[in-house]
């Protein structure tokens, strides 16, 4: 799975700001359960697939991830 | 002993016959102390009229979001400001997330599509995914589509979908403040057609959604009035920007009541463990449910959140001695 990092820009569950690097604590848990939603460089929303095993999260942007 | 329990324990586990709304009610307000023996009660009608066989399943989101209906827990409606996206799958993603499926040892794998019924479309996807993975994999194909025509289930049959789900998602009096879109009869309609053409029905719903323990009960009669080959039981886990994001989660003790309580109403029915519960009940709970009357298990991830991972559940109905459902015994 992705973690959220400190170079963070926006957070991957909620779209809002990463204030000075910090993942905000309720999303952080929530995302042991979820895969991300925006995209933590531009908060652009992706396309996600989640699968019986992993998820995709494409940003038209930034590309791919996988976890 | 509760009065309720004494009268399940004869007639329920004795005669095989489900316990009627009043009866679900009753279990529903058993105080917590009464729990435990509810729960035994439950597994042992569970054990008697199911057996130890777990069936284990897989699900995965053919068309995700977008969705034109309103129904109030569900972040795939494209009318809430919910951040999922609409994404479809590819047929090998599609064969792929099959297989991944039948490695873990399940016999079912459940094609679901976020819309109100299937246009020509997903249902062409359907025929050329559901063919691809009667080719390449050993494992009984369901669907979740939505409502359909008598076509639509007749050309399911065809392709060989072996049971179809559809959820009525909570009683027939609370359905109303969950869903405007379409009605509970709607749906209802969809399950007699499914009913009739020989396919297994599958239908359950979600607990928590607002409504009342009475509710409850009611629902649990309704389903065991359509008396469903599997019923999934859900609890909400609250989606942000859906109309029920904010709504607490159901309470552990509530969620393994109502288990059993399910489980008493419909003593032959697949009873299966699906979203939510793991929000809801945790591991230790988990447990419980699997020793309080379910009899099957999503596992891996659901439709648009993660689940616990498949070898945890395993490695649980191991440790039960809870043996996996062979596809042989299910054809």
């Amino acid at each position: 799975m992705t973690a959220m990092t400190t170079t963070e820009l926006w957070c991957d569950r909620c779209g809002e700001p990463v204030t000075d690097g910090a993942a905000h604590p309720g999303c952080s848990s929530a995302r042991q359960l979820e895969p991300p939603r925006y995209c933590h460089r531009c908060r652009r929303r992706m396309k996600v697939q989640v699968l019986p095993v992993g998820w995709s999260a494409v940003c038209v942007e930034h590309g791919e991830i996988r976890g | 002993m509760p009065e309720i329990l004494d009268q399940a324990r004869t007639q329920v586990l004795g005669d095989g016959v489900g316990l009627d709304e009043a009866g679900v009610l009753a279990v529903l307000n058993l105080p917590d102390e009464h729990l435990p023996a509810a729960l035994q009660l439950a597994h042992d009608v569970r054990m008697r009229w199911c057996g130890p066989e777990v069936e284990v399943e897989g699900i995965v989101s053919l068309k995700t979001g977008g969705c034109p209906e309103d129904c109030h827990f569900c972040s795939q409606s494209g009318l809430f400001t919910s951040p999922v996206r609409s994404v479809w799958l590819d047929i090998p993603s599609l064969v792929e997330a099959a297989k991944q499926t039948a490695k873990t040892g399940a016999t079912e794998f459940c094609i679901v599509a976020a819309v109100r019924g299937p246009d020509d479309r997903l249902m062409k996807q359907m025929r050329e995914g559901v063919a691809a993975i009667r080719a390449e994999v050993d494992i009984q194909v369901a669907a979740s589509l939505g409502m359909l025509s008598q076509e639509q289930v007749d050309d399911l049959v065809d392709m060989g979908v072996h049971r179809y789900n559809h959820n009525l998602e909570t009683c027939r009096s609370y359905f109303p403040n969950v869903v405007t879109t379409h009605s509970w009869e709607e749906r209802w309609e969809t399950l007699r057609m499914v009913r009739d053409s020989g396919m297994e029905v599958c239908c359950g719903g979600i607990l928590g959604l607002g409504e009342t323990v009475e509710q409850r009960a009611e629902f649990a009669a309704q389903l065991a009035e359509l008396n469903p080959h599997e019923v999934p039981l859900n609890f909400l886990n609250p989606r942000p920007g859906t109309p029920l994001g904010d709504r607490p989660v159901v309470e552990g003790k509530d969620a393994l009541r109502a288990i059993a309580a399910f489980r008493l109403a419909m003593p032959r029915t697949i009873l299966r463990y699906a979203g939510g519960r793991e929000i809801t009940l945790g591991d230790l709970g988990t447990r419980d449910g699997l020793l309080g009357g379910i009899n099957a298990v999503i596992v891996g991830n659901y439709l648009t959140t993660l689940g616990r991972p498949a070898t945890a559940d395993l490695d649980l109905l191991d440790e039960l001695k809870m043996p996996v459902k062979a596809l042989s015994a299910t054809l």
